[in-house]
């Protein structure tokens, strides 16, 4: 800065710039303590922002660091608080605070979640008189559920365990992460179909011109192109009723995966009513998403009502969001409260629009378990795969499924 | 520093009522030399901010409009090979290395936005809009573009810029952003506007609005976003309501709560948000707008 008019030896100078560069280093380090991605590049700019007089007024200062260092949405919104708590001094105590909330688990709403989906928790379900039927096969499904394991620790091989049976937040916060991880990989996977085609509509000029070199130039050999195979389009409806409580914390983290990288998906939640939870589910951040979710999935209390969530489903979302390369996932117990036959008429109709019906059933898991329910017989003849979905294992055998559609 | 006044004295000049903080934004990444990367929701006004910069700064401004499959002979260059073909048939006679070196010269490239964008004496503004649209491929190849300033045609040679332009790039977040892009690049979120800003941005778009009635749609449209809707209205939707607001001739929105009404509707650009959009909410809404 060359404002001041006081003289000021060199020494001083260097001195001072030491301070700055010290305090600056330092700065950045709480910026990566805070999971900002800050390197050397952003260091430097940030020292010639300094000498060029953006350190004027705090105001100033903090608007182009803001800049700077952000590279999300997250960054920015928390860039203030630091910047404050660092250079002014202001409100120390919230920086500690803001540390210790980059663990995600400590926020309430993931809090919220993890309750929702602990088998305990149970009894905060308004909606207990469509799950007795539980009752008796949940202790065969405890017991069978320790054979299965084989000896293989409960904590450790968190795949194969059913998500009813974790118990400790820790695991299902795990479970839960291992659930959102999944649909990222399923969807780089599921997406990457583009083939050199021979047979594309459309000529390849500049690649024809270059493999008639041999030719002379004269074109013998067409090249051509295809356009890349619309990617699959994924719908998911979540059945979020008193009886799947104790799945749907996971399953709302999956989604929340497959919304995040899918291009093409849609979410709904129903129990009583269908709701588009899309928007919601696409807030990056998890923890915020499914607290928007949290008064929706709650159910409206009075048994799921398949048949009516779907006839509205066909009635006023299918056309929008399903074209030929939709693949429809349904996850749900099965227990229609109204009449199932309805579900069978609106399970026919959506068979006509889409190209494959997916139906995720968590309780097939269970020990002896058939599908005697009225909804799900109704259901089952419209289906194209019917397949377990209680542990992690299970989601992920659904993906070479998914990537043959 | 200086830089970071004019630019707000110029985006003013031109017509963009910019957030104090964007100004700032706009002069680092001149003094950085690093693109701008915006998000917000749609409607916001992200684009706009690269019009209204080219304005400030009485240049150019190049528009790559990303979607998926998006390729280099799209976003950079191709050969003319209509024209080349057409060159081969007419030199028949000719040396084939004459025939060659004039069908891959200048003449017969066709320069799509990222080269034009290099090759311009002046720099312009390459506006890059949303990215995320791009397949992750091309996000990598944009990033060895924005870094080096250069690129390799081969059959002519590598491009070095004539001058630096002045990159900025949109997102919307339909899809997350690779890091290495994020870090390369000067953040900025832009938000919806509030209320004063809003006001001031009608009053500068739509003629014939009286303050009055400009601060009042501001606040009415902010009451309309904080309820839960489907698709949020953005800046373009305020300023189609004010338009067609002052089109009937309306003074006050509490005069005319039908009118008010029915044109709300031109807002809400989902049929469940219409739906839900009953004549109960607009009067409730315009109960708690002074």
């Amino acid at each position: 800065m060359s404002c001041c008019g006081s003289p000021i030896t060199c020494d001083e100078m260097n001195e001072a710039s030491r301070r700055v560069a010290e305090k600056l280093s330092a700065f950045m380090k709480t910026l990566r303590d805070n999971a900002f991605a800050v390197g050397l590049r952003e260091g430097r700019d940030a020292a010639r922002l300094i000498a060029e007089g953006y350190a004027e007024t705090p105001a100033l200062l903090r608007s182009a660091f803001k800049h700077l260092f952000s590279a999300r949405k997250a960054d920015w919104d928390k860039f203030d608080g630091l910047f404050d708590a660092f250079w002014l001094g202001k409100r120390v105590r919230s920086r500690s605070a803001v540390r210790g909330a980059a663990k995600a688990a400590d926020t309430p709403s993931l809090k919220s979640l993890r309750d929702a989906a602990m088998p305990q928790a149970g009894g905060e379900g308004p909606l207990d008189q469509v799950a007795t039927p539980e009752g008796g096969e949940d202790e065969a499904a405890g017991r069978s559920g320790e054979g299965r394991m084989e000896g293989a620790s409960r904590a450790e091989n968190l795949a194969n365990v059913d998500f009813r049976k974790l118990a400790d937040p820790d695991q299902v916060e795990k479970a839960n992460e291992a659930a959102e991880r999944l649909a990222h990989a399923m969807r780089t996977r599921l997406t990457r179909r583009d083939r050199v085609s021979r047979r594309g509509r459309r000529l390849d000029l500049r690649r024809t011109i270059h493999a008639n070199i041999t030719h002379g130039g004269a074109p013998i050999t067409l090249l051509r192109r295809r356009r890349r195979d619309k990617p699959l389009r994924l719908v998911v409806l979540l059945d979020a009723s008193g009886s799947m409580s104790m799945y749907t914390g996971v399953f709302l983290r999956f989604i929340h995966g497959v919304l995040d990288r899918f291009h093409q998906a849609e979410a709904f939640l129903f129990h009583t009513r269908l709701a588009h939870v899309s928007d919601a589910m696409r807030e990056r951040d998890a923890a915020r998403a499914l607290d928007r979710l949290s008064v929706m999935a709650q159910g409206a209390g009075g048994g799921t009502r398949i048949g009516e969530c779907l006839a509205t489903f066909n009635r006023a979302h299918a056309a929008r969001v399903i074209n030929s390369r939709t693949c429809v996932m349904i996850v749900s117990d099965g227990y229609e409260t109204a009449d199932a036959k309805l579900l069978g008429h609106e399970m026919a109709a959506l068979r006509r629009r889409c190209k494959r019906i997916a139906w995720l059933n968590p309780m097939m898991g269970w020990q002896g378990y058939a599908p005697e329910a009225a909804g799900i017989k109704a259901a089952l003849p419209f289906v194209d795969l019917y397949a377990p979905a209680h542990t992690l294992a299970s989601l992920a055998a659904l993906e070479p499924y998914l990537a043959r559609i | 520093m200086k830089d970071r006044d004019e630019i707000a004295e110029k985006l003013a000049a031109s017509g963009y009522i910019a957030d104090p903080e964007l100004a700032t934004a706009i002069a680092l990444m001149r003094m950085l030399r690093r693109p701008l990367l915006l998000e917000g929701e749609a409607g916001v006004g992200k684009t706009e901010v690269a019009r209204a910069l080219a304005a400030a700064l009485g240049t150019e401004l190049i528009r790559l409009q990303c979607y998926e499959g998006l390729d280099q002979s799209a976003a950079l260059y191709e050969w003319n090979y209509q024209r080349q073909l057409l060159a081969i048939q007419a030199h028949q006679g000719d040396r084939a290395s004459e025939i060659e070196d004039a069908i891959f010269s200048e003449k017969y490239l066709l320069e799509r936005p990222l080269l034009a964008a290099l090759r311009r004496d002046k720099p312009p503004v390459l506006l890059i809009d949303e990215i995320d649209r791009a397949d992750d491929e091309f996000e990598a190849f944009l990033l060895e573009i924005l870094s080096d300033f250069q690129i390799t045609i081969p059959e002519l040679g590598t491009v070095a810029a004539r001058s630096i332009p002045h990159v900025v790039l949109t997102s919307n977040g339909t899809r997350e952003l690779s890091d290495a892009l994020r870090r390369r690049c000067l953040y900025h979120y832009v938000d919806y506007p509030d209320v004063d800003r809003e006001a001031r941005i009608i009053l500068a778009r739509v003629p014939g609005v009286s303050t009055s009635l400009a601060l009042q749609i501001a606040r009415m449209v902010e009451a309309v976003r904080k309820e839960e809707l489907r698709k949020t209205p953005g800046v373009a939707e305020t300023l189609d309501w004010a338009a067609a607001l002052v089109g009937l001739d309306v003074r006050d929105l509490h005069d005319a709560p039908e009118v008010v009404h029915e044109t709300l509707m031109c807002l809400l650009k989902t049929r469940e948000d219409s739906a839900r959009f009953k004549p109960e909410v607009t009067a409730r809404l315009l109960g708690k707008v002074a």
